[in-house]
């Protein structure tokens, strides 16, 4: 399948045109990405670290995943509305780019499990009753955000 | 000796040539240090949402300082050593940066508010602990914590651009006195 043609229709929408005309856009932009990055980071440790058994652990991890779900998906939308015009303004580049594809890929992997098995894993006490199950759980989530967040932090130095 | 002697003479350590001219060094550092906002920041602000009542009313401001304050207190000291490290790598165009005076100045403000919160604030918790909206200057302190850290992200952020360096001119002269740049850096 050639992307080429799609990346490069990306790459000339006004939106990227405008941020790569713009001496301020991508800063500002990349800022707001950085804000939504450090929200969604503690909405998703406080519950994997209490999957792990560490933080807030008196308290049930269904509560703490029912409060913090909010802010998970404010977090996911801040980072979606920043996050599309950045790339927009440099989609060539991040099509040849491997830490883009790791990034894509993980991010695909991470909303799927957080919305299905992680979900259900908190939901359902299958954590309290088998606590090897919500440590796996907490153990693949983080590892696949920091795969979004490798592949994230890399596509600038490629 | 002067500060920007200071910085000068740092640059010319072998260590923060190293750093400078490494490959990965500085990369990895650079990403340690961004990677951490998420247990840095992230933890920082579920505190102070809670501060504010705004998150799980039901879980005593106390909980959150001795089971979430720790995660921020390691968050924090990574940031601290990897931010040294960046600075050290490149250490004249970041004292000179604008953006890295105005977030070391919007630290201490963050600094002052979590003194002034915890020698002032937090000692009459037992009143307050429960409360899903705990009182006025709680949420206060709350608030700032927020913005202040917030615009730390920010102003750090904006230290990677060169668009005020003092090589960089003309500049305003009030932005060359602000980055402390020398009549020399201005063409004057």
């Amino acid at each position: 399948m050639d992307l080429l043609p799609f990346f490069q229709w990306c790459y000339d929408t006004p939106v990227g045109d405008a941020i790569r005309n713009s001496n301020w856009l991508f800063a500002i932009i990349e800022a707001f990405h950085l804000v939504g990055l450090g929200i969604l980071g503690g909405a998703v440790l406080i519950v994997d670290l209490r999957l792990l058994g560490v933080g807030l652990r008196k308290q049930p991890v269904a509560q703490l995943w029912a409060a913090t779900q909010p802010w998970l998906l404010g977090s996911v939308i801040l980072l979606f509305v920043s996050g599309i015009p950045l790339f927009l303004s440099e989609a060539i580049k991040c099509l040849y780019s491997f830490p883009f594809w790791v990034k894509m890929t993980s991010l695909l992997l991470v909303l799927l499990f957080t919305f299905t098995v992680r979900r259900r894993v908190v939901q359902t006490g299958a954590a309290s009753e088998r606590p090897l199950a919500g440590r796996l759980t907490a153990i693949i989530s983080l590892s696949l955000w920091f795969g979004v967040a490798w592949g994230g932090r890399w596509i600038g130095y490629s | 000796m002067s500060l920007l002697a200071f910085f000068e003479q740092l640059a010319e350590s072998s260590w923060s040539i190293e750093l400078h001219e490494s490959q990965y060094a500085y990369s990895v550092i650079e990403s340690l240090h961004v990677w951490t906002l998420c247990l840095f920041f992230g933890t920082v602000a579920l505190v102070d949402l809670r501060l504010l009542g705004w998150i799980m009313p039901g879980v005593p401001v106390s909980e959150f300082a001795r089971r979430v304050l720790p995660w921020t207190i390691a968050g924090f000291i990574v940031m601290v050593i990897s931010g040294t490290l960046l600075v050290y790598a490149i250490p004249v165009r970041t004292y000179q940066s604008i953006f890295f005076r105005g977030k070391m100045l919007l630290m201490v403000l963050a600094g002052l508010n979590v003194w002034l919160f915890h020698s002032r604030v937090y000692p009459s918790f037992a009143k307050w602990d429960g409360d899903a909206v705990p009182p006025r200057a709680v949420r206060v302190a709350g608030a700032l914590s927020l913005v202040l850290w917030t615009s730390i992200i920010f102003s750090g952020r904006m230290i990677a651009y060169n668009w005020f360096d003092c090589d960089r001119q003309p500049q305003p002269a009030i932005i060359n006195f602000l980055a402390g740049c020398t009549a020399a850096d201005s063409g004057h």
